[in-house]
Formats: structure tokens, C-alpha cells, sequence
């Protein structure tokens, strides 16, 4: 039997230079799976999620077939194991991200929770009636419906930083916002899920911290694909989901400060997250604890481990490099096509290996479902960014998005499809 | 891409030129509906005279089989009684379009199929319900229309 401390240390510390798209492929069941008439599958959804490879999935088998067990409680050796495995993941998060303090990562389902927990636990008691939340006008859903419900709750304003014909934001604006001296928080994507822009959190966290106004980065589409060093970020809440790098679904992360952190109110009570609990007066566990309420997602975060080992492996330089030499293909490739409109960055250093298209008047679902027929899988609707689908003055795009085992061959077939789009809605 | 399921001629034809495609101002019924995840809007606008539709217009932005289907059912409702209309069926529709199959094959695209048809039942159940105090003759059209799809 394999130990599980074994699958959750493999490639520790290798940092390859030899980036194989084949071998990686086959490290990923799915990527050989035929789809619809045997057409190969052509995976271009991964700002939605990305596929799994054995790596993780073994992991997974391994947990429930020889360690499967409750943490943090019993004294028992399946307890033990899964204990030790599952703060072993914590730890692997610390060093990829370089996190100082292990205790400021808190586990969460995803990142969508992460945001609920700082709007819920930290929003409540420090965000007053004509106090300012910022957030942009490229954000997803959960960075922005969790900032509404606090600003009725509290009275307090939202305002959003504008985003240009380059879909990039009007960052003069957050000067404004924060000449005020009125903003109490920034909420802002590190990279926008939609025009795949990467956002200047450098020059953002700065402004804030000259401002005194704390700053929180979605960094869901960003900890996937590039590297990310919380240490000289210097944000104060960054967060960040499990399934969109590989790991499992149900696995997110809230780094937070630990002042921050121990000043907070707990998010949900419960099991785990208490020291002493009596009739009517309870005392909070020590952190991460005290924000891990209830029985965590136990495997998951302990397979999740296997995912960091993956891409420690090949090392988030070539990740990037890879997503730019792709993005540039598929820019330059896609820009000839008569009729598509791309939206967000054309310039692949400024964007993340995402891109936003409409292909002349023909609405995006019925571009997905024929496409689908050969196999191309891309996502189209308004991707949880309906503020940003009213700027654009559109109802929808379709979105590509790419990875480590992204093809150019695969963005060959999707402007292949195109053609096909064409002939049905004789363009 | 010779006999595709769901893109016919037809189907292409009502997506560039749909039928009954504009507002009625005043409606005595409009109802509102979207598909949340896709993205499809529309507005459904129906006049009522003598227990029979009068006039139907929709409006608003969805994919070629939403704007379609839209456009079908208006045509198939038009100068209709409401006692019929009530009685409307989801296949009546699909079929009009060979679209039956979807029920089967697309949870998703059955969505943009029967959004029109869903503001209708609402629609007239809350015409009746609501507007008339009629709660009788808005019958079951509101939990047909939660289920529809």
C-alpha cells in the first residue's frame, strides 16, 4: 500500500525545463475521450474548469481506498494519515504561493466562498454607512453580488473602475475613489475570467496601501496560470479555486492576514472551528481553524496536493509561456477570420490564454452547439459577467480558453469549426 | 452541414427574420423571461379581445432556436381562444420546428426552445389570476409553466 504522504509529494521541488505537451496529454484520461459523431474532444473550456490528470485522480482513489478518515479529532492511524495529508496540502500552498504564515490559509469550497466569507466576517464590522467598496466593471459574479448584499446591509456605496476599448481598467479612476478617503475596500480580479486582461495588482495594492484602504484579489484566473507571490503582493485577501489548476471541485483558498484574520468574526460556527464551547459563551480555535468550520472537504484537499505537485513540476514560468505562445497563435490565427470580433487584450503579454469572441451576428449558443459537433468545447453565455456583457453591449460571447495541455493544432480546429458556423447561417 | 437536427432552413430563416417581432404598447399582457445562464431575453406582448388573442409581438435577444421558437408560437397563437391556448402543448410547438428531439438530447438548448412558451403560460395565468381575479380559469398554467422544462 502506498503511503499517502508518497502521492502527495510527487515532483516536489523539480522545476522541469523540458515542457512535452504529449507527455502532459497523456497524464489526462479525458484529453483521449472521443466525443458526439467520434469526434476528438477539443477542450477549450478551462477558465470554467480544467481537466484532472491521474495524478490527481489516483490520489483520490488512493485516499478513500486506504486512509479515508474525520481529521483534526480521533487519535486513531486512519486519522493520523489523513490529518497529516490534509495540513500537508496547506503547507504545499504556502511554498507555491509563498506564503509566510501557514495559519492565514484558510480552506474554503471555493472562491466564490472565500469572497462571501470576507464580505460576511470582515465586511460586517468594518464597512459603515457612506464607506466605499470598489470593485471593476470585468468582475465575476462573486465579486460583485457579495459587495451588493453588503452594501444593503451597511448603506455603504459600490463603485466600479471602468474598463477601456482595450478591455483594460481606468485605473485614474480608483485615484478618484480613493481621494475620497472614503474607501474602505478594493475588490478587484487579478485576471478577468472573460477578456482574460491581467489586472496591474502591483500598482493597484500600492494605491490602496498609500490610500489605507484594504484590498482583496480574485485570483481564481490567475493562480492557474501564472506565478503568483502573495509575499510581495502585499495584498490583504487573495483567493483562488482548486478545480480551475487542475485539483478537484469543491477545494478553494482564502489567504488573508493574520491580523486581519484574528480580528474577524467567525464566518460559521460549528464543529472544529471552537476552543472551549459552554452553554452560552464559546472561544474561537486557533487560526486557520477558527474559519474551517464543520467537516472540511477532506479528500479534495488532500488530492489537491497532487495538482501543485503537477504544475510545480512543470514549473508556472512555462505554464504562462506556453498560455502566451498560444494566445499569440490563436490572436494572430483568429483576427483573419472575416466577421470575428475578439474582445479584451490583443496584446497576449497583457491577457491571460483566454479569448472572447462573436463571430458576426450569429448568438453564441448556436456557435457552441455546432462547433460541439466536432468536438469543440468552448463556453458561451455571459460567463457570471453580465456587468461586463452590458458594457460590451452584448447578450453573450464565446469564450476559448487554454492550458498546459492546450494544442495549437486544437486552436486550428476551432477556427476550422468557425467555417462550418458559417455555412449553416449561409454567412 | 446537410440535414443538421437543429439549424434547418427554417430555423436559420425565422432566426434572421423572425415573425411578430416588435412591442405592443399597453399590452394587456406582457411578460418578461430569461434563460440565466444563456443569456437568452425576451419580452412576450399579447392583446386579448373576446376571450381570443387579438395581437401577439415579442421582442428582446436569444439564439436562432429562442428567436425561432418565439417566432412560431406567435404565429400559432395568433386569433387563437385563450380556452385554446391554455391547452397549448410543448410538442404542438417543437414539432412545428422538427425540434421534438431536444427534449432528449439537449437539457440545455430545450431551454431556449421553450422560453417563449413559458412566458405564455405565466403570462396568461397571471391575466386571468391577477387581472381578471379569475383564479379558476388560470387553472394549473402556473405550475405548467415552473415545469415546463
Amino acid at each position: 500500500m502506498q503511503k499517502l504522504s508518497s502521492i502527495t509529494s510527487i515532483g516536489d521541488h523539480v522545476q522541469s525545463n523540458i515542457f512535452s505537451i504529449e507527455e502532459i496529454r497523456g497524464d489526462f484520461p479525458v484529453l483521449s475521450r472521443r466525443v458526439r459523431d467520434d469526434k476528438k474532444l477539443v477542450y477549450l473550456d478551462n477558465a470554467a474548469t480544467t481537466q484532472k490528470p491521474n495524478q490527481v485522480i489516483d490520489a483520490i482513489t488512493e485516499y478513500y481506498q486506504n486512509h479515508n478518515s474525520n481529521i483534526h479529532r480521533a487519535v486513531h492511524a486512519l486519522a493520523e494519515e489523513s490529518t497529516e495529508a490534509f495540513e500537508v496540502t496547506r503547507d504545499k500552498i504556502a511554498k507555491f504561493l509563498n506564503i509566510q504564515n501557514r495559519e492565514e490559509i484558510v480552506f474554503v469550497k471555493g472562491t466564490t466562498e472565500a469572497i462571501n466569507l470576507v464580505a460576511y466576517a470582515w465586511g460586517r464590522d468594518n464597512v459603515k454607512k457612506g464607506d466605499i467598496v470598489v470593485t471593476t466593471e470585468y468582475e465575476h459574479h462573486s465579486n460583485i453580488v457579495p459587495w451588493q448584499l453588503l452594501r444593503e446591509e451597511t448603506g455603504a456605496k459600490l463603485e466600479y473602475i471602468d474598463i477601456d476599448e482595450n478591455g483594460e481598467l481606468k485605473l485614474e479612476q480608483l485615484d478618484e475613489y480613493l481621494a475620497t478617503g472614503n474607501v474602505k475596500l478594493v475588490a478587484i480580479s487579478h485576471v478577468s475570467n472573460v477578456l482574460g486582461t491581467i489586472t496591474d495588482v502591483q500598482k493597484v495594492i500600492k494605491k490602496c496601501k498609500d490610500a489605507g484602504a484594504k484590498i482583496l484579489v480574485d485570483g481564481a484566473q490567475a493562480v492557474p496560470h501564472m506565478k503568483v507571490d502573495i509575499a510581495s503582493l502585499g495584498c490583504d485577501f487573495y483567493a483562488f479555486s482548486a478545480h480551475k489548476m487542475l485539483g478537484p471541485t469543491g477545494v478553494g483558498v482564502l489567504w488573508a492576514r493574520k491580523e486581519l484574520l484574528e480580528n474577524m468574526r467567525p464566518f460559521q460556527g460549528g464543529g472544529d472551528m471552537i476552543r472551549e464551547v459552554h452553554k452560552y459563551e464559546t472561544t474561537w480555535n486557533d487560526l486557520p481553524y477558527k474559519f474551517e468550520a464543520g467537516t472540511p472537504n477532506v479528500a479534495d484537499v488532500i488530492c489537491f496536493a497532487a495538482a501543485i505537485d503537477y504544475l510545480t513540476k512543470i514549473g508556472m514560468d512555462n505554464v504562462r509561456n506556453h498560455e502566451i505562445d498560444l494566445t499569440k497563435y490563436a490572436l494572430e490565427k483568429m483576427s483573419k477570420v472575416k466577421g470575428l470580433t475578439i474582445y479584451g487584450p490583443k496584446d497576449p503579454q497583457k491577457a491571460s490564454g483566454v479569448i472572447s469572441f462573436n463571430f458576426n451576428d450569429v448568438h453564441p449558443h448556436d456557435v457552441a452547439t455546432i462547433i460541439d459537433k466536432n468536438g469543440v468545447a468552448i463556453r458561451s453565455g455571459h460567463h457570471c459577467a453580465q456587468v461586463l456583457m452590458e458594457k460590451l453591449n452584448v447578450a453573450a460571447t464565446n469564450r476559448a480558453s487554454f492550458y498546459i495541455y492546450t494544442t495549437k493544432e486544437e486552436v486550428d480546429t476551432l477556427i476550422d469549426s468557425l467555417e462550418q458556423v458559417a455555412e449553416v447561417f449561409k454567412l | 452541414m446537410s440535414g443538421d437536427p437543429i439549424y434547418t432552413e427554417m430555423i436559420i430563416e425565422y432566426s434572421r427574420n423572425p415573425s411578430n417581432y416588435g412591442k405592443i404598447d399597453d399590452a394587456h399582457i406582457q411578460r418578461h423571461d430569461s434563460n440565466p445562464l444563456c443569456g437568452d431575453s425576451i419580452d412576450l406582448y399579447l392583446n386579448i379581445d373576446d376571450k381570443k388573442i387579438s395581437d401577439v409581438k415579442f421582442d428582446g435577444k436569444g439564439c436562432a432556436i429562442c428567436m425561432a421558437c418565439s417566432s412560431v408560437l406567435t404565429e400559432m397563437i395568433k386569433g387563437k381562444s385563450l380556452d385554446e391556448v391554455k391547452k397549448f402543448e410543448k410538442d404542438e410547438l417543437l414539432s412545428e420546428l422538427g425540434l421534438q428531439h431536444l427534449i432528449k438530447t439537449s437539457p440545455v438548448r430545450i431551454k431556449c426552445a421553450l422560453l417563449s412558451l413559458k412566458a405564455l403560460k405565466y403570462g396568461i395565468y397571471s391575466y386571468f389570476a391577477d387581472k381578471m381575479n379569475d383564479v379558476e380559469s388560470a387553472g394549473n398554467l402556473k405550475d405548467e409553466a415552473a415545469n415546463l422544462y
